[in-house]
């Protein structure tokens, strides 16, 4: 028997409420031998530090990424992750992390992408979950390894490459959810990072500009669906049928938005285009678009 | 590069990956406050990390006293300031300077922590070696 939803008033405003779990739930969920819960974070000693219960730690850099190319890890190694982390394909899984769950919906983004099916968040993340003044531990579970199966990544359904980003251009919308200076154009390399920034800044054409943040409340937790839809429906007009695309600088920010539009919004057909501005930004002769010039090329 | 610095990317290098970031969360755990007599408006913030972090060089009798910090919740850029506190504190000027811009790499924390916030790490040294350039000047 699946593991039952939250059935918190809140998320049943959502389109799908059965993507995200509040904290009250996983309180009373940490002992269910069907739920797995994952912390996913941008400080790779945070989980180390202090974690949930019984929650393992899946870091995006080393765990989902490939280590020589920049990917994703293939079936195979996907799978061995899972059996490790004591996660059968009809796990529930349910991502938590600090900045406001951006490494717990990339995580979730990526489980997503090989098919994994019952993946929540916890609304309000590693911060709620803290605020509220509830238990943690140093104690680093040893789930006993499962057997996951080998499945395929699809690639094409909720992730865009650079190339269908090019094709995409002028005939579906496109979200930019970076910051304003970063849309803008204004920022261009950090301080003492040149040989890590882009080469050039600005955005890609015809995205519209909503930074991440404005999905979120100050503790963390999702803005009410109503909000949600004021935002992306309301101001920039996206349609649930659109073909939607969106992107940041890695990816991860845009995995934030990707679930909103996906899940809490219901939108049928949303891309994340991971490979984001670090990849166009240094892409030559793909177009740019930056307040004051006229696109080139 | 100076002694206590090489010891410590040593005994990273030298353990066994899986137990890497653990001496690194113990470099987090071991960072000492900022002593009361540092003036606060004395610290400066490193703008390349993620969180909120300072740094402060103090200069006496021709010796480098290093002043770090940074929130609980970043523990990774603690252990950074840790392993600098540690291996650098005491220090002379000229060994401060001559530290490699890169002495990170070494560690072999590459495959644990992702490029872009294993160099916080030589943005930290930058700015130390900034103020001690300033206040030996």
């Amino acid at each position: 028997m699946a593991v039952p939803n939250d059935p918190n008033p809140k998320l049943a405003e959502y389109a799908h409420p059965e993507r995200l779990v509040t904290t009250e739930w996983l309180a009373e969920h940490l002992d269910d031998a069907k739920v797995v819960v994952a912390e996913s974070d941008e400080d790779v000693l945070l989980y180390d530090t202090g974690h949930i219960p019984g929650s393992v730690k899946i870091d995006w850099h080393a765990d989902l990424n490939d280590q020589v190319a920049r990917d994703y890890v293939d079936a195979e190694g996907f799978a061995a992750l899972m059996a490790a982390k004591g996660i059968t394909r009809d796990t529930t899984i349910v991502f938590y992390g600090d900045n406001f769950n951006w490494w717990a919906a990339y995580a979730l983004w990526v489980c997503s992408l090989f098919g994994h099916a019952d993946v929540r968040l916890l609304d309000g993340g590693r911060q709620k979950w803290l605020e509220e003044g509830r238990p943690m531990t140093t104690d680093v579970p040893s789930p006993a390894a499962t057997e996951y199966p080998v499945v395929p990544r699809d690639d094409a359904t909720i992730r865009a490459f650079k190339e269908d980003v090019l094709a995409h251009l002028g005939t579906g919308p496109l979200v930019d959810v970076r910051s304003p200076g970063e849309y803008n154009g204004e920022v261009t390399h950090m301080a003492d990072y040149p040989q890590e920034g882009v080469l050039r800044a600005g955005h890609i054409p015809t995205a519209a500009s909503v930074p991440w943040k404005r999905a979120a409340d100050d503790d963390g937790s999702f803005k009410s669906a109503a909000d949600l839809r004021a935002i992306y429906e309301g101001e920039i007009g996206l349609k649930h049928d659109d073909d939607v695309v969106a992107y940041c600088r890695i990816g991860e920010r845009s995995s934030h938005t990707w679930f909103v539009l996906t899940h809490l919004l219901g939108f049928e057909k949303v891309r994340n285009y991971d490979g984001s501005w670090c990849e166009w930004g240094n892409s030559v002769r793909v177009p740019i678009e930056k307040p004051g010039y006229p696109i080139r090329p | 590069m100076r002694a206590q610095l090489q010891e410590i990317v040593d005994e990273f290098a030298e353990t066994p990956k899986s137990l890497r970031l653990a001496i690194l969360l113990d470099f987090a755990n071991n960072l000492q406050p900022v002593p009361d007599t540092i003036d606060r408006d004395a610290l400066e913030q490193v703008h390349e990390c993620q969180t909120p972090f300072f740094v402060a060089a103090e200069l006496a009798d021709g010796r480098v006293a290093l002043h770090f910090d940074a929130p609980p919740e970043a523990p990774t850029t603690r252990g950074y300031a840790g392993v600098l506190a540690t291996g650098l504190s005491g220090a002379t000027v000229d060994e401060i300077l001559d530290t490699p811009a890169d002495f990170f790499v070494g560690m072999g924390l590459g495959e644990l922590i992702s490029p872009l916030r294993l160099r916080g790490m030589g943005a930290i040294l930058a700015r130390v070696k900034r103020q001690v350039v300033e206040k030996s000047g």
